[in-house]
């Protein structure tokens, strides 16, 4: 599971308030490369939660990124934009988790993908 | 890549070894799979370069197709493992990179307006009543830009009036890329004539849903 995915998810588990972002617990992380297109990056530096992305890349030990939302004109910055790159889409969560930051409850993931399903008592 | 050739990678795909009828598991045909992402991408420009959601993805053709017209993020959500790990096979056997989540479609909690497309062929409701309009209208919240859906023709009036009032759709229209009458080949003997839409959400402002 890439990066990106990530900053899509949110906790679904009835009644949740505050479910994103979903905290990781990496125990697989594989780094698969992928073409560069800074206009793709561009456009997903104004949709994405910085916050989530950086501590995510940072929690699948990947520490190159600002903690802090950076100015927008950090994209004229090929090395900027390279780090950015690596951390949204080369870095995968294999194995490991993702967790509910109010509830604390396991979301698996296994082979990359994670099981977001709920059990009755959730939905 | 020409339609042709797509058609032809895709038609390599496996499929469901042990459909599950309640999920209405029906492989979503080569032909009918590449002239959706075909029309999409050369007709309307939502596919390349954009961030591709399949739901329902089954064995992946639609998501798969999205990733070989240059999709640059593509996932595929289904309820099912079983299809996913056949999906995940599809994608290692094509080279190309598709994200899976296993979840209940209408149960994800989904974060910020990321999504621009939804390619889908949900379930027609057969099974359980109501999941087409389920997998609809949640296809029209969480994507920024289109729709694409396939649908049984006899539920077409009831689709649109749907789609254009309770779901935020700011047009519903029928494509007639598929020859007409395109059957669906459920079983032995019985046919389903589907439609192809295109639906457009309505602007959102960012928030989850
Ligand atoms: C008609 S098939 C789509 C086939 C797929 N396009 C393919 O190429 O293999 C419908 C799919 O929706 C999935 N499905 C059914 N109900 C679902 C639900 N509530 N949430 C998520 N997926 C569901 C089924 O497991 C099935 O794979």
């Amino acid at each position: 599971m890439r990066l990106l995915t990530h900053n899509m998810l949110s906790s679904n588990i009835k009644g949740v308030i505050n479910g994103f972002p979903l905290l990781i617990q990496a125990e697989r992380v594989v780094e698969k490369q992928v073409d560069f297109n800074p206009d793709f990056l561009k456009n997903m530096f104004s949709k994405i939660d910085w916050k989530a992305l950086a501590d995510a890349s940072k929690t699948m030990g990947y520490d190159e990124l600002p903690d802090e939302v950076p100015d927008p004109s950090v994209l004229d910055s090929q090395e900027f934009l390279q780090k950015f790159h690596h951390a949204l889409l080369e870095l995968h969560l294999e194995e490991g988790a993702l967790v509910c930051p109010e509830t604390g409850r396991r979301f698996p993931v296994n082979k990359g993908i994670p099981n977001m399903l709920l059990h009755e008592d959730e939905v | 890549m020409k339609l042709k050739q797509l058609e032809s990678l895709l038609g390599n795909l496996q499929q469901f070894d042990n459909p599950k009828i309640e999920l209405e598991q029906y492989p979503t045909g080569a032909h009918i799979a590449s002239r959706m992402l075909y029309t999409a991408e050369n007709s309307f420009g939502d596919v390349s370069n954009k961030v591709v959601a399949d739901f329902g993805c089954g064995c992946g053709t639609l998501g798969l197709a999205a990733t070989l017209l240059d999709a640059e993020h593509v996932i595929g959500l289904d309820v099912d493992d079983e299809s996913l790990e056949i999906a995940s096979i599809n994608a290692e056997d094509l080279e190309v990179e598709m994200g899976l989540i296993q979840c209940e479609i209408k149960n994800l909690r989904w974060q910020g307006q990321i999504v621009d497309t939804v390619v889908m062929n949900p379930p027609f409701g057969t099974r359980k009543k109501g999941a087409d309009m389920e997998f609809l209208s949640t296809a029209l919240k969480v994507a920024s830009q289109a729709v694409y859906s396939l649908h049984k023709t006899t539920t077409r009036e009831h689709i649109k009036r749907a789609a254009l009032r309770d779901y935020g759709a700011s047009s519903a229209e029928l494509r007639y890329d598929l020859p007409k009458q395109y059957k669906f080949h459920k079983k032995k003997d019985v046919d389903i004539a589907v439609d192809l839409w295109r639906f457009v959400p309505k602007p959102k402002h960012e928030s989850s849903s």
